[in-house]
């Protein structure tokens, strides 16, 4: 810092000709710096793309490539922003910062909202317009309409289950002496992909089949059957096997309630509590007279977050019966249609669907924003 | 009065005991799945498919003991008596107790003339384990058959060593370049003026929960012309795209509430934007960095959809390779454990030893499409 303030004086006070001769090695060096940054960055593409090295070496090529290519990209370009004249370099320098952001947001988020949205209007292969026949696909074929209905059970079972457990945890771990344990065995699920929790709920259902001496050796099985019932196939008997999937989300998500709403339950002021409990009120009167109207914020927050979830769910279906069976959602219908099917315009109006099953929660997000007045 | 704190005291202590019986049994029911894949990925096959995981725990079970040959003149059509009891065939084939507490079983057909006979034992710790699970998923040997026309035919087995690199290859530079990008947007948003600033950032905000499947249809058909699919950088940028708006919202609200004094002191001492924001606002912004980090993270690392598409079976992820395993070895539960064990053991680590910063990402709160 204190090296550039030394240097600024020094600069004006240069002769004619070596200003010409530092100007020209200037505008020299500008060129030559990205022009290096850019072909050594191109070189790492190539070699990426091309290379038959061992995989080791890829992989780390690629870590540092990636990163460090960003990083330099920034840098020279600030850089280069830093070597114009004050006035240019003050205005320029805002873009530098937020320009890369911005373009990327445009890229991958904006533009495309724009194009499917044509898109969802054209034929399978984007070649023709067919005016509203997608969305009448999308909002009358039978697979369709089963997957509204499975999206509509996710949502209002799985949001419900997560929330109303996370809720009943987060309120009893507050009395407990063992709060950290019980709550870090809940929200342990969070790191685990839906892949992996496909697989180990699979094993939860597992079902081995008739046959003389067949053991069960899925948990929910060998329960059914020491208490004298009969093994089921749990995914595959409709309507039954949503509910059996639609445990894994709560399981998975139910941790992500527990920890926001136990936060906002420790931020209720504790005389509030104990006024109430002097005045005679019982633990349920507490509850639903203080603390449900102390977190009704937090709690919309948990529940919409949940709820967009829920209508983007993919995975789990995907893995566990691929649609099958009755069990079809919004999501996976799309991922059927472009890339089984290669149905581009039907797949674009139901990314279309979904996006207008979240508009609330977008306009709603603004209008916080609005009011919190950051700007 | 002494009575009344008494019983109030006693009263606290059941509500005291209630709380924590709930609480145990559901956080029994939330590990059982995960304990119970842990154990049989360390399981011999064949024991997987003959007895239940939990059998490893001491437990009583019908162990077979002896076996009694049935005398060839007696006639199996009706009842007959062996071991003390009446009984017929069917009866033996599903298996009937004695009254001294045996299991008398017949083996296979009526010819065998075999009976087995179990008695109840309580069994200790099952020894019975083996790596030999895992070391067959991360392989990835080449298996080499014949069909029925007598090619010979290879199928590589399930790699999930090399997908474990590509998640990392993937992983790593997907969640530092939205940090990196968004940070530098967070700066510009929050310290510097622009023209349209204000609307930019309302975009950001609108971007938040737009569903990512609006994206994949258009930026399949870019990365196709620009030959991207497949490639690391496609998939990098992908994630940045879509991790994006979340990144610079939440870095925004951490860096808009820093000091003005510092920025405006360090600015009058010389300082650029490039050295004030390198050197002083993101050292002092490493909570939210750390926060978003890990959600950026896990979210990659766990990444189903987006790997799906953008990724051919060259740079496929472990999602993706435990996916088609689950597919292709749908009943083979010794590969199937182990390798989503295998897919959970980093993401787990980091979200166990960075726990406290993910939970102050959350909480500066946000939904993310």
């Amino acid at each position: 810092m204190e090296k550039q303030t030394a240097i600024n004086p020094k600069n004006q006070s240069l002769g004619p000709f070596r200003w010409l001769l530092v100007n020209l090695g200037r505008i020299l060096l500008s060129l030559i710096v990205p022009v290096i940054t850019f072909v050594v960055l191109w070189q790492g593409f190539i070699f990426l793309r091309d290379s038959h090295a061992p995989q080791l070496v890829i992989v780390l090529v690629a870590i540092v490539w990636g990163v460090g290519g960003v990083a330099a990209l920034f840098f020279v370009t600030n850089w280069l922003v830093e070597q114009l004249p004050t006035r240019w370099s003050q205005m320029l320098q805002p873009f530098v910062f937020v320009g890369p952001g911005v373009a990327i947001l445009f890229w991958f988020l904006a533009l495309p909202t724009i194009r499917t949205l044509i898109l969802s209007f054209q034929n399978d292969i984007s070649t023709q317009w067919v005016g509203f026949a997608n969305y009448i696909y999308a909002f009358t074929e039978r697979v369709m309409l089963e997957s509204f209905r499975n999206n509509l059970l996710w949502l209002i079972f799985g949001t419900f289950f997560s929330v109303g457990i996370g809720l009943v945890v987060a309120v009893l771990a507050d009395r407990s002496r063992f709060e950290t344990i019980f709550k870090a065995i809940i929200f342990l699920p969070m790191a685990i992909s839906f892949v992996g929790a496909g697989v180990i709920w699979k094993f939860v259902y597992a079902y081995a089949g008739t046959g003389v001496g067949m053991q069960e050796v899925g948990v929910l099985n060998a329960i059914m059957v020491a208490l004298g019932g009969k093994a089921q196939p749990w995914l595959t008997v409709a309507p039954w096997n949503d509910f059996f999937l639609i445990v894994i989300m709560v399981w998975l998500q139910t941790g992500f309630a527990m920890v926001i709403l136990s936060s906002a339950i420790k931020g209720i002021p504790a005389e509030l509590l104990e006024a109430a409990r002097v005045d005679g009120a019982n633990e349920f009167r507490v509850f639903f007279s203080i603390t449900i109207p102390s977190i009704a914020g937090t709690l919309i927050t948990v529940t919409t977050t949940i709820i967009i979830f829920s209508l983007k769910l993919f995975d789990v279906v995907r893995v566990m019966t691929g649609g099958n069976f009755g069990t079809n959602v919004i999501a996976n219908e799309f991922y059927l249609e472009r890339f089984t099917y290669g149905q581009a315009g039907r797949a674009s109006a139901i990314a279309i669907v979904l996006l207008i099953l979240t508009l609330p929660v977008m306009v709603y997000n603004l209008r916080q924003f609005q009011e919190r007045r950051a700007f | 009065m002494a009575a009344k704190t008494q019983g109030f005291q006693q009263q606290r202590r059941i509500s005291s005991l209630l709380v924590n019986l709930t609480l145990t049994i559901i956080c029994i029911i939330w590990l059982i799945p995960v304990v119970g894949l842990l154990i049989t990925s360390f399981r011999n096959s064949q024991d997987i498919f003959s007895t239940g995981w939990w059998t490893i725990f001491p437990h009583r079970q019908y162990v077979n003991t002896r076996q009694i040959i049935v005398d060839p003149s007696i006639n199996l059509d009706g009842n007959f008596q062996v071991e003390g009891i009446t009984t017929n065939f069917t009866d033996l084939r599903n298996g009937v107790t004695t009254p001294n507490g045996e299991k008398l079983t017949w083996y296979g057909n009526k010819r065998t003339r075999t009976i087995g006979v179990a008695e109840l034992k309580w069994l200790g710790f099952s020894t019975n384990m083996t790596l030999q699970n895992y070391l067959a998923v991360l392989g990835g040997k080449t298996v080499t058959f014949k069909d029925a026309t007598g090619r010979d035919i290879e199928t590589r087995g399930p790699n999930l060593g090399g997908a474990f690199l590509n998640s990392l290859a993937v992983t790593i530079p997907a969640t530092i370049i939205p940090i990196l990008i968004a940070a530098f947007a967070a700066y510009g948003f929050a310290w510097l003026n622009f023209p349209g600033r204000k609307l930019l950032f309302i975009g950001v905000v609108a971007m938040l929960v737009v569903p990512l499947q609006i994206a994949l249809v258009p930026i399949l058909q870019d990365y196709t012309r620009l030959q991207l699919n497949g490639t690391y950088l496609g998939i990098w940028l992908a994630h940045t795209g879509f991790g994006l708006p979340l990144a610079i919202y939440l870095l925004f609200n951490y860096m808009a509430t820093l000091p003005r004094e510092i920025l405006e002191s360090a600015y009058i001492d010389g300082a650029s934007n490039f050295t004030i924001f390198t050197r002083l606002i993101l050292p002092l912004s490493v909570p939210a960095l750390a926060a978003f980090a890990i959600f950026q993270f896990l979210w990659v690392w766990n990444d189903y959809l987006v790997a799906l598409i953008f990724l051919n079976p060259q740079t496929q992820v472990v999602t993706m390779a435990l996916a088609s395993l689950v597919g292709e070895r749908g009943q083979d539960w010794h590969l199937l454990t182990a390798g989503a064990f295998v897919s959970m053991l980093l993401p787990l680590a980091v979200f166990i030893g960075l726990q406290r910063y993910f939970v102050r990402g959350l909480m500066a709160g946000s939904v993310k499409g």
